[in-house]
């Protein structure tokens, strides 16, 4: 409709000019920084009062914890891209008797019922994390569908600590997340929740029921 | 939007949702958790005023270059692949989402929670044109059952307690057994919706911010409703009013901080989803075609008066709702508008016009805890003061929508009456004479004091005037 396009335009120009208004001063919040261990206490804290689970892990050992999460807990298939770092990994650590690892690596609609209907969980690495608040940065795309952490039930994440930045607008100026790399970006705290019936918290509405953050302890020292 | 074609009524629907002791129960309950659970968030009044200054310079300062931000939003979308529509009206932006549906033989539509849709009245018109509208965040899905439209913006079924949506499902839901536990409701909910997911054609979602500079449409949410709704099916369509735009996702941060916590009281939502583009080369999912509506429906005529245009700034938190101690009350019904509650106040008379809307100008005690509250501090009662004098008053300068027709031969003739007396010392006197003799004489029931007393005491004059006094006792200290 480029007449609408024209005719709002328009409408708007034609608006009183307003006086400038000076920019905006953000220093006030400026004293949200933390050393890089208070980060993994406070985005752990954040997180876990939203029911995030945590499996702690060493830089060596992570793949190895994946996967026995999933036997502990009965996930058959697990989803994953496969052209990731962190699928890859995963990818070379199984061995037998670990449940299935199924990638990622058809286009959904050749693959959405056993997306939708039998897949146990999904596992994505993460950009980086957020302290102040508790927080994932994923950036889906090619490697890392969008479906991935959304659809199957679990969604196991692997978060390295130390990229995990003060708050979200350091982790947008740092990482530059969210910023064009990718099509669709996310910032994830916990499994899905509403409160809309009494406001009372029930989880796993529609999307991952559990969220769990495989937390490498990557910190020198 | 009115709720059945009917002229509104907020007099009559407020006086109706006084006498329901269950939905006040519900209101008083919801509200008093959520001013409870965003003060919890806002401990520090320093950080406080520093966020609320931040969120408020971003918001006017977008406002400002509103034409440039959109033109630049359009140009950033179409290099993304997103398809941008712009619309006047409602109408405008109904027809286009339903020719997007068409042409694409889609009949099955899952929506995420957009109330600029709920403007638009597009779940009728999809249902009316063949189109299933399938409304798929937990509240909305649970008032769309019953027919019913959200009586709050963020809690949209707030008005309900558990039994009531218990027996709604039991009866509604195929297979559904009654019950009352959360848990249980919400996983049915989950069972019925995820399938809609899986089938659907289309998503639909409403937009929290639009960033210019990239070209990115960010979605606040915690269901995971929106994800799905605008990453499975094959077509999403968003729809924003054209005020959502900001110019960088920088200035994204501050204001979902200022969104979570001035709403529900949350540090940080389940999610955040920025949507850039449509599937992109490589991806294996994502929906092939992305398109954005921008409506105006009148807010091109709010942002023309600087007065009034930081109503523009809102950036739907819903805080100043759960503040108000009117909405508490009557609750999101009775406003019979999309937008309930002290923004609604002041945002639905200047779409609708301020003479059809008139009741909702003074269904306001001007107490001002809607403006302490707003995180964008939004001057609700001065605008409301302002909306209440151009209702009444044909100003040659004024814009606003319906002015001076809100006007009545009795307001008319009073304050004729007033003039009339003031102007005239004497007959001053005389009235006020009467007025102290035959004090306790008033009839309650006079034509204009009747609307004080029906629901508070008669006043009673004093015994003489002041000006009586001053004549006869002299002023003791001049």
């Amino acid at each position: 409709m480029p007449e609408a396009r024209t005719a709002i335009l328009a409408l708007l120009r034609a608006a009183d000019a307003m006086e400038a208004i000076p920019a905006p001063d953000p220093s006030g919040l400026a004293r949200r920084a933390w050393s890089p261990a208070e980060r993994v206490t406070r985005l752990r804290k954040g997180m876990e009062a939203v029911h995030t689970e945590f499996l702690e892990a060493a830089p060596e050992d992570w793949p190895r914890q994946v996967l026995d999460f999933c036997r502990r807990e009965g996930v058959a298939d697990l989803l994953l891209g496969p052209r990731s770092g962190a699928g890859r990994a995963l990818l070379a650590a199984r061995s037998p008797g670990d449940p299935e690892l199924v990638p990622y690596e058809e286009p959904v609609e050749n693959f959405k019922d056993a997306l939708f209907h039998r897949i146990g969980a999904g596992f994505t690495g993460t950009l980086a994390g957020v302290a102040e608040t508790g927080g994932l940065l994923l950036e889906p795309g090619p490697e890392e569908p969008r479906l991935l952490s959304l659809v199957p039930p679990i969604h196991i994440a692997l978060l390295r600590a130390s990229t995990i930045e003060d708050t979200l607008a350091a982790a947008i100026r740092n990482r530059g997340w969210g910023k064009g790399r990718t099509n669709n970006a996310l910032l994830i705290s916990g499994p899905s929740k509403t409160a809309d019936i009494e406001q009372t918290l029930a989880y796993g509405v529609h999307g991952p029921k559990r969220l769990v953050v495989v937390l490498v302890d990557d910190l020198v020292g | 939007m009115q709720i059945d074609g009917a002229h509104p009524d907020f007099r009559a629907a407020s006086a109706r949702a006084l006498l329901d002791p269950q939905l006040r129960a519900n209101f008083r309950r919801a509200m008093d958790g959520l001013m409870a659970k965003r003060a919890a968030q806002f401990p520090d009044p320093a950080d406080l005023k520093a966020m609320r200054d931040l969120g408020t310079a971003i918001r006017a300062r977008s406002l400002l270059r509103l034409p440039e931000l959109l033109e630049q939003l359009e140009a950033s979308c179409t290099r993304n692949g997103i398809q941008v529509h712009w619309a006047r009206t409602c109408q405008e932006a109904n027809g286009k989402i339903l020719g997007l549906l068409r042409t694409r033989g889609a009949t099955r539509l899952v929506k995420g929670k957009s109330m600029v849709s709920e403007e638009m009245g597009l779940n009728h018109f999809l249902e009316a044109n063949g189109v299933e509208a399938l409304e798929s965040d937990l509240g909305e899905y649970i008032i769309q059952l019953d027919g019913e439209t959200p009586s709050h913006i963020i809690m949209p079924a707030i008005h309900k307690n558990r039994n009531q949506i218990a027996r709604q499902f039991a009866q509604k839901i195929k297979d559904a057994q009654f019950t009352e536990d959360v848990d249980e409701l919400t996983a049915m909910a989950r069972r019925v919706l995820r399938e809609k997911f899986f089938e659907a054609d289309a998503g639909l979602s409403g937009v929290n911010f639009a960033v210019a500079d990239t070209g990115t449409l960010c979605l606040v949410e915690n269901e995971g409703n929106g994800r799905m709704s605008t990453h499975v099916p094959p077509l999403h369509i968003a729809v924003m009013g054209l005020e959502k735009v900001v110019g960088t996702l920088e200035e994204v941060a501050p204001l979902y901080a200022l969104l979570t916590r001035s709403a529900t009281g949350q540090a940080v939502t389940t999610y955040l989803n920025l949507i850039r583009g449509p599937r992109g080369q490589g991806e294996l999912d994502g929906p092939r075609e992305v398109h954005l509506v921008i409506l105006d429906n009148g807010r091109s005529r709010i942002y023309a008066d600087p007065g009034l245009r930081a109503t523009l700034r809102c950036i739907r938190c819903g805080a100043c709702m759960n503040h108000c101690p009117v909405y508490t009350r009557v609750g999101g019904h009775a406003y019979e508008a999309v937008y309930p509650g002290p923004i609604g106040k002041i945002l639905t008379p200047q779409i609708e016009g301020v003479g059809v809307r008139h009741d909702q100008l003074h269904g306001s005690s001007l107490c001002g805890a809607c403006a302490e509250v707003c995180p964008v501090r939004i001057p609700i009662p001065e605008i409301l003061v302002r909306l209440r004098r151009e209702a009444t008053h044909d100003d040659p300068g004024s814009r606003v929508e319906g002015k001076g027709t809100g006007r009545t031969s009795a307001e008319d003739l009073s304050w004729r009456l007033w003039a009339m007396v003031l102007r005239r010392p004497r007959l001053y006197r005389t009235a006020c004479w009467f007025a102290t003799r035959f004090r306790r004489l008033l009839p309650a029931d006079l034509p204009l004091l009747k609307a004080w007393t029906t629901a508070r005491a008669r006043p009673v004059p004093a015994r003489r005037s002041l000006q009586e006094r001053i004549r006869k006792e002299g002023l003791p200290h001049a």
